[in-house]
């Protein structure tokens, strides 16, 4: 698993890791039931406080992506399916929203965008 | 374990300086930076964690045991690294555990041994001709080799290149594995504790000025960079210090999210631990 942290970003170092490692689940790389990186061996690895990879993995259980056993580690939740659909579900809305922004303002018709949707989703 | 280490009102008194009622703890798993001035009594604080001078008030308890009743039972799971190697210059990284294998009943010369190999320390040379990082490198291995769970560090990566640095911070993340084990670690590298510490504690005249996060100093404390004219539109309440030069002022606040939310007009940046240390010292605080 790859985690790459920038340390010029505004976003702190613990949203980073939430990002990247619900992106990992999110597109396959982390399936459930896989055992994440111990927050300790992260923090090393990462040369980060452990402070800060714990905030990570309290912040991805707290919104279901991974579940901590004490003294086991922390590994992807099996119930997540639905919440990674949900997020799937806002982000693709939120980018259709801007499609059909575009679209107006550009003059062009519902019929054409639809045209256009099933062009892309079918793989052309 | 809650807390590796716990002072309480630690008092010492010189002609010249006073430590007043110092008071900070080591979680158990963590480091704590420990930062401030030269001359605010750091070293004073940590001689008197290791008994070495007596304290005139106060208390410390170290694994939960007082460390001048335990301090045999206390000492032999400590491992202390000064910035300079205090190991007789004549002598080979052998005599060295030669002598140290007498002392500690949990001396491990296998590992001793394995921590050479692994840190490039030479078998036959003498101490006296080792590189600065090499002599670190052989404190920290004797350090280590008995086994501690408290890693006591004072200036250890002091004057080294920085990839020396670096290897000895991975050290140093390697040793907190354990989540028994902790480490307080005084440096004037503000940047090696940007890295590895979870929490900071500043000392400045003998006095305990904050122990915070460290993540909380990074992220959420900042600084309003403003000129004199826009001063009165601050709350005095958000400012903790503020420097005031001929070019204009720096506040430093403790939320910058919220000062940028409050004062959309102002620069509010990021700040460092060097930053907020000179804000503390060079810096006032609002009446």
């Amino acid at each position: 698993m790859d985690i790459i942290i920038s340390n010029s970003s505004k976003k702190p170092i613990y949203e980073q890791i939430t990002d990247q490692i619900k992106n990992h689940i999110i597109v396959g790389n982390l399936n459930e039931g896989d055992v994440l990186p111990s927050m300790r061996l992260l923090a090393k690895e990462l040369h980060i406080s452990v402070i800060t990879t714990k905030r990570a993995y309290e912040d991805l259980e707290c919104e279901g992506f991974i579940e901590t056993v004490a003294g086991k580690g922390s590994y992807v939740s099996r119930k997540n399916m639905n919440l990674i659909r949900e997020e799937q579900l806002k982000k693709a809305e939120s980018f259709l929203e801007s499609a059909v922004d575009t679209a107006k303002s550009g003059g062009i018709t519902l019929n054409e965008l639809i045209e256009m949707l099933n062009l892309i989703y079918n793989g052309e | 374990m809650k807390n590796a280490i716990e002072i309480n009102n630690l008092c010492k008194i010189y002609k010249d300086f006073q430590l007043k009622n110092v008071s900070f703890n080591v979680p158990s798993g963590s480091i704590v930076g420990f930062i401030g001035e030269n001359g605010a009594g750091k070293t004073t604080t940590i001689k008197l964690i290791l008994n070495e001078m007596k304290r005139d008030g106060g208390n410390i308890k170290i694994f939960g045991m007082d460390n001048i009743k335990d301090e045999r039972k206390i000492k032999e799971q400590i491992g202390v690294v000064f910035d300079e190697s205090y190991f007789h210059g004549e002598f080979k990284a052998g005599d060295v555990a030669s002598i140290l294998k007498k002392i500690y009943t949990n001396w491990d010369d296998t590992y001793f041994n394995k921590k050479l190999q692994e840190f490039n320390i030479p078998n036959n040379k003498i101490i006296k001709e080792y590189s600065k990082g090499m002599k670190m490198k052989l404190s920290i291995a004797s350090a280590l080799a008995h086994h501690p769970k408290l890693l006591i560090l004072d200036e250890a990566t002091s004057g080294l290149d920085p990839i020396v640095r670096r290897e000895i911070l991975d050290i140093f993340l390697d040793f907190i594995q354990d989540e028994n084990h902790s480490i307080l670690f005084s440096s004037h590298i503000t940047n090696d504790l940007e890295k590895i510490a979870d929490y900071i504690a500043f000392i400045h005249n003998g006095k305990i000025v904050f122990e915070h996060s460290k993540d909380e100093l990074l992220y959420n404390y900042g600084i309003i960079k403003c000129g004199k004219n826009e001063l009165s539109e601050l709350d005095k309440n958000d400012i903790i210090r503020i420097k005031k030069d001929q070019l204009g002022c720096e506040a430093l606040v403790a939320d910058k999210d919220a000062a940028k939310r409050k004062y959309p007009n102002l620069l509010i940046d990021s700040t460092s631990i060097d930053e907020i240390m000179l804000l503390y010292v060079k810096g006032e605080k609002v009446c």
